[in-house]
């Protein structure tokens, strides 16, 4: 009985002492620094435990999403995509943060949330409340190899065209040797070759719905578009990028097998890095390509965000972790520890790109990154009006499915299995299945 | 009259109330095997009649009846998945059994290094299926330095990019590739417990070598043979390593299986109506799939035997 009694006090005592909060997250690079930086967390907040739940990105989401959806509370801290806040928001899964931060003062005057960049804060709030912090986001851009470039006898501007690119790859073309014009996704996937294809198809003119929520996928926008994908990547093209994704790019790109490659900017640090490509002397960088159709949307955005479900009983504790994790303080950890400034996670504030230390360290890049992530706007990122938020996908909770529906038809036609023709009208008649379904078309 | 007869035939030991038989010993077990395998397989029954999405406010999940299972059927993509399905499995298994029944019949011969030589063979059985996914897909198939485009370059020809010109036959390669050994290792014991009289009685009968296999050791084979199909139906319905990570189902639905399809409507798209209909379609398709194979071998080998 005494025995029992002095356990449960122990219990009793512990319970009231530390909290503790579980933190789910991805297996990125990024967050895998950020759960070895646990111990300088817990040596702010002695009085918080963290457990971490890491998984790769689509483990991570269906875990998650099961969780809060069904408000099971497994997790404190979430780690969500801009895909999924606004969705989650409009569902009531997360609790706002601007109410915390109002209630926090000495939190919120060290965590400065003016310093965050505007568009990325754009892309948390929902009706004047923000709903997660970003931990790092990237948007699009053109890696060039300037060797490549230079016996080519051509040089690449700082804001290039879609047709001064396809004459470029069309010039460095050389399959004989193993030299492609141009490397881009072809694997299929809405995270994949659509997160790519829809930013071309923006700048063409396209977009994915009409205000009414028409499908436009057989417009002469996205035919456009898609035959000079199909063109472009058949004649100066690695041969079956079908299977390329963001990782075979970026394997090909940094052998010196492509001539130019468009895609997400946290390529350029790793592009630039000795130890995984052979080609840090001679890569270059420009934004990504406008087409024919409007200048906006030719950057996409993505950002992985911090945000505590609504399902949590530790809020404050979790608060703590999330304004500790996306703070300037952080940052500066994550240099200090890895002794590299370009190492730390890029996209969310303006000081560090304000910071004399990692201007000297990324400094190749780092403006491009900035300006491709300011000129983001998933509000406006079409010719058209959209009644939808987001640049490379949809913020519908259907996306998921249709983008990558889609991303199959697009590819078949890559491969020559289907027209360019038969692949739109097949994508048309899904995208309208989904309005309907959805009950967005009135 | 039954009702009579049972008291009279029951052991006079037992008087009333509970017996304790050892069937009664396998309740909990049983029970523990209806919770844990049936229980999932209801639930999955039941969600396939509700429309479900996770990204989806859990209030609005309504009962759409069969709804679920006819889009499945109406959708002409979706026939060309569980074609898709067939094809793989029946490709595999034909190429598995006819290696895996070459290798054994040669591995049945003693000859030097027999022991080296079969571990050699069982070991790409052992490659997990990711792994042989990726080795496959960078280091032998890539079109710019895999080793298949090296040997075809050496040889004068021009590379192929094999999983997007030929994604279904790469992947039944690989799949093969893997599953032969398994084939091998069952037929081997079935042949290494032929007796060898049997085989000289019948070539002193004058019977030339196809005779003897047709009416020797393929009747003799007719369990190792089921062990196989049956074991290799199961399991090569169920491929999704391989093609999550060389093909991602394409291009186009190229190489799209049910099992991938599944995985892409709840882990991708968080359907779970749809996915748990597509769920239950592939488990009749394997009961039935099973059901149909064994019948045809049982039939094939036997009639030939005798």
């Amino acid at each position: 009985m005494k025995r029992f009694a002095l356990l449960s006090a122990l219990l009793v005592g512990t319970a009231a002492q530390a909290a503790t909060i579980t933190i789910a997250t991805v297996n990125n690079p990024d967050m895998v620094t950020m759960q070895k930086l646990t111990p300088e967390f817990t040596k702010k907040y002695p009085d918080i435990q963290v457990k971490w739940v890491v998984l790769p990105e689509n483990e991570l989401r269906q875990k998650v999403t099961l969780d809060v959806a069904s408000g099971a509370g497994s997790f404190d801290v979430a780690t969500v995509g801009a895909y999924e806040v606004p969705i989650w928001a409009k569902n009531g899964w997360l609790n706002p943060l601007t109410p915390m931060f109002a209630k926090d003062a000495a939190i919120a005057k060290a965590y400065n949330l003016n310093d965050i960049i505007p568009g990325v804060r754009g892309a948390l709030t929902v009706g004047g409340n923000l709903y997660a912090v970003p931990f790092y986001a990237e948007s699009s851009m053109t890696f060039y190899n300037k060797d490549l470039f230079k016996k080519a006898g051509i040089t690449m501007p700082v804001q290039p065209t879609w047709q001064q690119v396809q004459g470029f790859a069309a010039k460095i073309n050389d399959p004989k040797n193993g030299v492609y014009g141009i490397c881009l996704r072809g694997l299929p996937g809405w995270g994949e070759n659509m997160a790519f294809f829809t930013t071309m198809v923006n700048t063409f003119g396209g977009r994915w719905y009409d205000n009414n929520w028409q499908a436009q996928l057989n417009s002469p926008a996205w035919k456009t578009a898609l035959n000079f994908y199909v063109d472009m990547m058949k004649k100066s093209g690695p041969p079956g990028a079908t299977s390329n994704g963001f990782t075979e790019n970026l394997t090909l790109m940094s052998q010196g097998k492509c001539g130019m490659w468009v895609d997400a900017t946290v390529a350029a640090g790793l592009l630039s890095d000795a130890s995984s490509s052979k080609i840090v002397n001679s890569v270059g960088f420009a934004n990504a390509p406008v087409g024919p159709g409007t200048t906006r949307g030719n950057h996409w955005y993505w950002s992985w965000n911090l945000a505590i479900p609504k399902s949590t009983k530790q809020a404050d504790a979790a608060f703590k972790f999330l304004t500790w994790a996306t703070s300037k303080e952080y940052i500066a950890l994550v240099a200090k520890t890895k002794g590299n400034w370009a190492a730390v996670p890029p996209g969310t504030r303006t000081s560090t790109y304000t910071n004399a230390a990692y201007k000297k360290a990324a400094g190749a890049f780092s403006s491009l990154v900035q300006n491709a992530i300011n000129s983001a706007d998933v509000t406006k990122a079409t010719k058209d009006a959209v009644p939808y938020t987001g640049i490379q996908y949809v913020a519908i909770p259907e996306f998921q499915a249709l983008g990558t529906q889609v991303g199959q038809y697009v590819a078949g036609a890559l491969s020559g299995q289907t027209t360019v023709d038969q692949a739109l009208t097949q994508a048309q008649d899904a995208a309208n299945k989904v309005a309907k379904d959805g009950k967005y078309q009135k | 009259m039954t009702a009579q007869a049972i008291p009279a035939s029951s052991p006079p030991t037992t008087r009333q109330g509970f017996r304790f038989t050892p069937s009664v010993m396998m309740w909990p077990a049983l029970l523990y095997l209806i919770l844990t395998t049936q229980a999932p397989f209801f639930l999955t029954i039941y969600y396939s009649f509700f429309q479900r999405n996770l990204q989806l406010p859990m209030a609005s999940y309504p009962f759409v009846g069969l709804d679920n299972y006819i889009g499945l059927f109406k959708d002409p993509q979706n026939l060309s998945v569980i074609w898709n399905t067939l094809v793989l499995t029946g490709g595999v298994l034909i190429i598995t059994l006819v290696l895996g029944g070459l290798l054994a019949m040669l591995l049945n011969r003693p000859f030097m290094g027999r022991a080296l030589v079969r571990t050699i063979l069982i070991s790409s059985f052992l490659i997990m299926p990711v792994v042989t996914a990726v080795v496959w897909k960078n280091l032998l198939l890539n079109y710019d330095y895999g080793f298949f485009s090296w040997l075809i370059k050496a040889l004068g020809g021009s590379p192929v990019a094999w999983l997007t010109v030929h994604p279904m036959a790469t992947v039944i390669t690989m799949v093969s590739w893997e599953w032969t050994p398994f084939a091998m290792l069952i037929l081997l014991t079935g042949l290494q417990s032929l007796p060898d009289d049997q085989i000289e009685a019948a070539r002193l009968d004058g019977a030339n070598p196809w005779q003897e296999f047709r009416h020797i050791v393929l009747p003799h084979w007719t369990q190792a043979l089921e062990v196989v199909i049956l074991l290799e139906t199961l399991n090569v319905l169920q491929v999704y390593g391989e093609i999550a990570i060389s093909t991602a189902g394409g291009p186009g639905v190229a190489s799209t299986n049910l099992p991938y399809y599944i995985s892409q409507k709840l882990l991708v798209e968080g359907n779970i109506g749809v996915g748990s209909a597509a769920g239950v379609v592939a488990v009749i398709l394997t009961n039935l799939l099973a059901v149909f194979m064994l019948r045809l071998i049982n039939r094939n080998t036997q009639v030939g035997g005798h």
